[in-house]
């Protein structure tokens, strides 16, 4: 009775909880008509998700066309514009990740409706994280994105490679939870709550306890291994290679943009105080991300090996702003978010072609891609986008991304930050060595196999291609388009 | 003052048509081979026909002021807009990019290079003109740096799908060069964005307007003014390029197909020097006075380097190339003395360079095509088998040479005499040294010029060639070439023409060099 009297159920803003209320209840959809059809319902089930992922982004626009600010529970569910922002990225990348899936998934001979299921669960992680601001909520929907993402690696079960790059993925992301939720337990020691604003209301101060920079530490250690940060990133190459297509691009992009999210809360609100702390730590990671990124990217001969290295690489780039966090303010967390906007679009276009390329030549070697351009000009004008994207160069929309986070840099103009611009510059120009490779195979080699009969793409596929370049091309050239989204997401320091 | 009308459409029109035209020809299938080059002439024709009526309209009185400007909202988070604008500077550049596109798409009526493909091939020269237009007429600093680089990647697969024996390296080669000098440019116009106050020049405090920037860049302290003159400086020095960068010249046009090394030597090395002329030195005068000895040292290196390279060569088009280094070299000792004479003499040498070294690399397609070879050892008595292609080759040579009369003449002869009295603030005898250095260049030039003349065109066609039937000038070729050719007497004879449009602008140009150095 005493209990029941002291609990006051907390109002639920509907509205606010809209998106994932809308993600989740399709997700049981896929789940029921699995259970009630069976094999019948194969047909349409990914239908039905990508229905779910795009009827989600609805409440997402009446959110920002409402334009206010709503917290819940405590503060420890908040939508503001930056949530929203990525949860549109989310949803979008997870639209695109299930169009790579359907022809993959169904010619494989894997489960199918289970698949999807996974999927949106993973998402439904990624949207909460978007909006938790408190380490429990944001623990739960760190695990709610991780733990399918754990199966769906090692979703090719016959393969040793799937089952390899399944449990090294687990193996990991355990490890990094254990450590980040000591971390965290740290945190809660020294604030007396949960809360990113009472947390950064006690970090902050004269000097940082040892305590508190150990908490610090632990805490971005366990992020770290989320966004494949070195010396965190040893699982991502053999993950991202074993794992299905569809589900390393899905790694690739929507879940290390989930850990950038993670981090961006906790720079900018609970360890808003502590720049002295922050900082250097992420200097280091950042410095180190890039460079052995890319350096044994520039080895590897197997393209979605490169594409992973790749992919630390960049998440290297995306580090950087946060390297200058305290001196930059603002502009860091715009050049984070435009980053990973464009970052996703690039990159999953990168493995739409991957996977259109293996449907004929079933090899993922660089060497695989001779003469591409002879027998299939779409396809290698496509990935010549995509790569030249990433390498930054104008007008497609990897221009705009380095230079916002270069202009982040200068915004802070500290020696660390001219130094680490200087790294910046370097490793931008050794990337474009493995991106001119593979445009040097599609363009300059012959054919490597002598068999030129053109690629016939699946329409899902094409799309998905279609709808990457686009937005690629379109970020480049109208960037003020991405930038907007970045320019608003600052709402996030509150 | 914004242009109003169809005046407001068409500069966008000029830059945008050629990739209209690109964009068309993606979804027309492969094998339409003859629509494709139909769609691609009609593009550039049609961007061409624009450019004539900006010609016709531009106001030649007010030549120093921007016209037909265009300024709208583009990249807001950073303060950077579409603002496209036409002087006296710009245009005789743009005309020559206008002009020389739809010529190379003609000369390739019959000679799409192997391995063939023409959709690709056309699609890449209409993006190349896109690149190369826009970077003509935009006054924003990161509009402009976009189509700097637009044309990199064309280029790129240019060299590298349709070039030589050894093209992989050249296109790989060219790119990373010149990447590297523009990561470098990049960060020098953040630098002013940040260093520059925009108030002072009527916009808001960071500002990448490069209408603004001359009057907001005086706040920038001189030694950090230095630095970021000197990103610019490897930017466009990589560019244009100068001694000690230019290593990728020659290769890359020596592997390049023949229409690749006409667009490259006519208009993609003009970036580079029209860079230095409108960005570096009206927004960092200071900076320039303190580079100007520097520059003209490596300018007249790059001359006699340039000259006794060409001695050396035992290929034709090599020797081409480097003779580009020599002559670029005259044009950065021109912008090197900072003063009016010598700033039109570069304008002008820019554009007979692009004439005259543009003529001499089709000559040497053409003659590569008939010959397979270009190995001046084998080669001979082209008067006597193609006696209209052997006068072509003749003409184009004399006027590279510098024989007054002809276009080259006014790009090196006042760039010399300019050398001998260079803006206040620059040492006279360091001048004065360049001056002669140079002119014994031009010795050189006449000296290798002639070789290679005489050692192709004269005396009898060596025995293997001896019984082949050799064409001489087709038909397309006489099209393609006309204007070339045309432009090159025009000029000579007229020089007024080009140094009365670019006047107004390098003297305002100068005189903010002047105002620097006196204030």
């Amino acid at each position: 009775m005493m209990l029941l009297a002291v609990f006051d159920r907390p109002s639920i803003d509907w509205h606010a909880f809209a998106p994932e209320t809308v993600l989740l209840s399709a997700l049981l959809l896929v789940l029921l008509l699995d259970v009630i059809f069976d094999e019948r319902a194969k047909r349409i089930i990914p239908t039905v998700a990508g229905a779910g992922l795009l009827g989600a982004l609805l409440p997402v626009v009446t959110l920002a066309v409402d334009g206010q600010d709503r917290f819940m529970f405590g503060g420890a569910f908040a939508v503001d514009d930056a949530a929203l922002v990525l949860k549109a990225l989310f949803l979008i990348s997870g639209y695109v990740v299930v169009l790579l899936s359907i022809d993959y998934i169904r010619d494989g001979d894997y489960y199918e409706n289970e698949y999807y299921t996974l999927l949106m669960s993973s998402l439904l992680g990624m949207l909460m994280i978007a909006s938790s601001r408190d380490l429990v909520s944001m623990f739960v929907a760190l695990e709610l994105l991780s733990i399918p993402a754990y199966m769906l690696a090692a979703w090719r079960k016959g393969g040793p490679t799937s089952n390899e790059a399944g449990i090294k993925y687990y193996l990991m992301g355990v490890f990094a939870s254990a450590v980040m939720l000591y971390g965290m337990s740290l945190l809660y020691g020294v604030a007396g709550s949960t809360t990113f604003a009472d947390i950064g209301l006690a970090v902050s101060g004269e000097d940082a306890s040892p305590l508190v920079v150990l908490a610090i530490l632990f805490v971005v250690v366990g992020f770290a291994f989320k966004v494949s940060a070195v010396p965190f990133h040893a699982w991502a190459p053999d993950t991202y290679e074993g794992a299905p297509t569809p589900i390393t691009a899905f790694l690739a992009v929507a879940s290390k943009a989930a850990g950038f999210v993670a981090l961006l809360q906790l720079v900018f609100v609970a360890f808003v105080g502590r720049p002295d702390v922050v900082e250097p730590l992420f200097w280091v990671l950042a410095a180190l991300t890039m460079t052995v990124g890319n350096l044994v990217a520039l080895r590897q001969e197997n393209i979605v090996r490169m594409l992973a290295y790749s992919g630390v690489a960049q998440g290297g780039f995306m580090l950087v702003p946060l390297a200058v966090s305290g001196d930059a303010g603002d502009s860091a967390i715009t050049a984070v978010v435009t980053y990973l906007i464009i970052y996703a679009f690039m990159n999953l276009g990168a493995f739409g072609v991957v996977m259109a390329v293996a449907r004929k030549t079933r090899s993922g070697q660089i060497s695989s891609y001779g003469g591409l351009f002879s027998y299939a000009p779409g396809l290698a004008v496509a990935m010549t986008v995509f790569l030249a994207s990433l390498a930054g160069i104008p007008p497609l929309g990897g221009w705009f991304a380095k230079f916002v986070v270069i202009q982040s840099l200068f915004d802070a103009a500290t020696v660390s930050s001219a130094v680490l611009g200087v790294i910046f510059a370097v490793n931008t120009v050794i990337a474009f060595g493995y991106y001119a490779r593979v445009l040097r195979e599609m363009w300059f080699s012959p054919v490597s196999d002598g068999d030129s009969t053109p690629i016939k793409v699946p329409a899902a596929i094409a799309t998905a291609l279609v709808l990457t370049a686009v937005a690629t091309v379109a970020s480049g050239v109208l960037p003020q388009l991405v930038g907007r989204f970045g320019d608003i997401s600052t709402s996030l320091a509150l | 003052m914004q242009a109003t009308g169809f005046d407001a459409w068409a500069l966008s029109l000029v830059v945008f048509l050629p990739l209209v035209g690109a964009i068309v020809m993606m979804v027309i299938p492969k094998a339409e081979e003859e629509l494709h080059k139909l769609v691609a002439i009609v593009a550039s024709l049609a961007a061409l026909a624009v450019g004539i009526y900006v010609l016709i309209n531009f106001d030649y009185d007010a030549s120093g002021e921007l016209q037909f400007v265009v300024d709208k909202s583009w990249i807001d988070v950073i303060n950077s807009r579409y603002i496209i604008g036409l002087d006296g500077l710009s245009l005789p550049l743009l005309v020559l990019s206008l002009v020389v596109v739809p010529l190379c798409i003609i000369y390739s009526w019959h000679h799409i290079p192997e391995p063939g493909n023409p959709k690709a091939f056309l699609i890449l020269i209409l993006i190349l003109g896109t690149g190369m237009n826009g970077t003509f007429v935009s006054q924003d600093l990161i509009l402009f740096f976009v189509f700097f680089e637009i044309v990199l990647l064309p280029m790129y697969f240019m060299i590298g799908v349709w070039g030589g024996e050894n093209r992989q390296y050249a296109a790989i080669k060219f790119f990373l060069f010149t990447l590297f000098g523009s990561a470098l440019m990049i960060l020098s116009f953040l630098a002013l964005f940040f260093l520059a106050d925009g108030t002072l020049g009527g916009t808001a405090a960071n500002t990448f307007d490069m209408r603004a920037l001359p009057a907001a860049a005086t706040v920038i302290n001189s030694t950090t003014a230095v630095w970021i003159f000197g990103g610019m400086f490897m930017g466009f020095g990589i560019k244009v390029p100068m001694f000690p960068f230019h290593t990728w010249l020659p290769d890359a046009h020596t592997q390049a197909p023949t229409v690749g090394s006409v667009i490259l030597a006519a208009v993609l090395l003009k970036l580079g020097t029209y860079g230095f002329i409108r960005i570096a030195i009206p927004i960092l005068p200071e900076a320039a006075v303190e580079w100007a000895p520097f520059i003209g040292l490596l300018a007249v290196i790059g001359i006699i380097y340039g000259a006794l390279g060409c001695l050396a060569q035992t290929d034709m088009k090599r020797l081409i190339a480097f003779s580009s280094v020599a002559h670029m070299g005259f044009v950065m000792l021109g912008i090197a003395t900072l003063t009016e004479f010598g700033m039109n003499a570069a304008v002008f040498g820019m554009v007979a360079h692009g004439l005259i070294t543009g003529m001499l690399f089709f000559v040497a397609g053409s003659v590569k095509e008939r010959y397979h070879t270009l190995e001046i050892a084998r080669l001979g008595g082209l008067l006597k088998q193609a006696p209209k292609m052997g006068w072509v080759l003749g003409f184009a040579t004399m006027a590279s040479l510098g024989l007054p009369g002809l276009a080259g003449f006014w790009g090196e002869f006042p760039a010399i005499l300019a050398a001998y009295n260079p803006a206040a603030g620059l040492a006279e005898e360091t001048f004065r040294t360049y001056m002669v250095i140079a002119a014994v260049g031009t010795v050189l030039a006449a000296g290798y010029l002639l070789w290679l003349f005489q050692r192709t065109a004269f005396g009898e066609p060596s025995d293997e060639f001896a019984d082949e039937p050799i064409d001489d000038v087709l038909s397309t070729e006489w099209i393609a070439w006309g204007p070339f050719l045309l432009g090159i007497v025009v000029l000579g004879v007229y020089p007024n023409l080009l140094f009365s449009i670019t006047d107004d602008t390098v003297v305002s140009i100068a005189g903010l060099v002047t105002a620097a150095v006196g204030g």
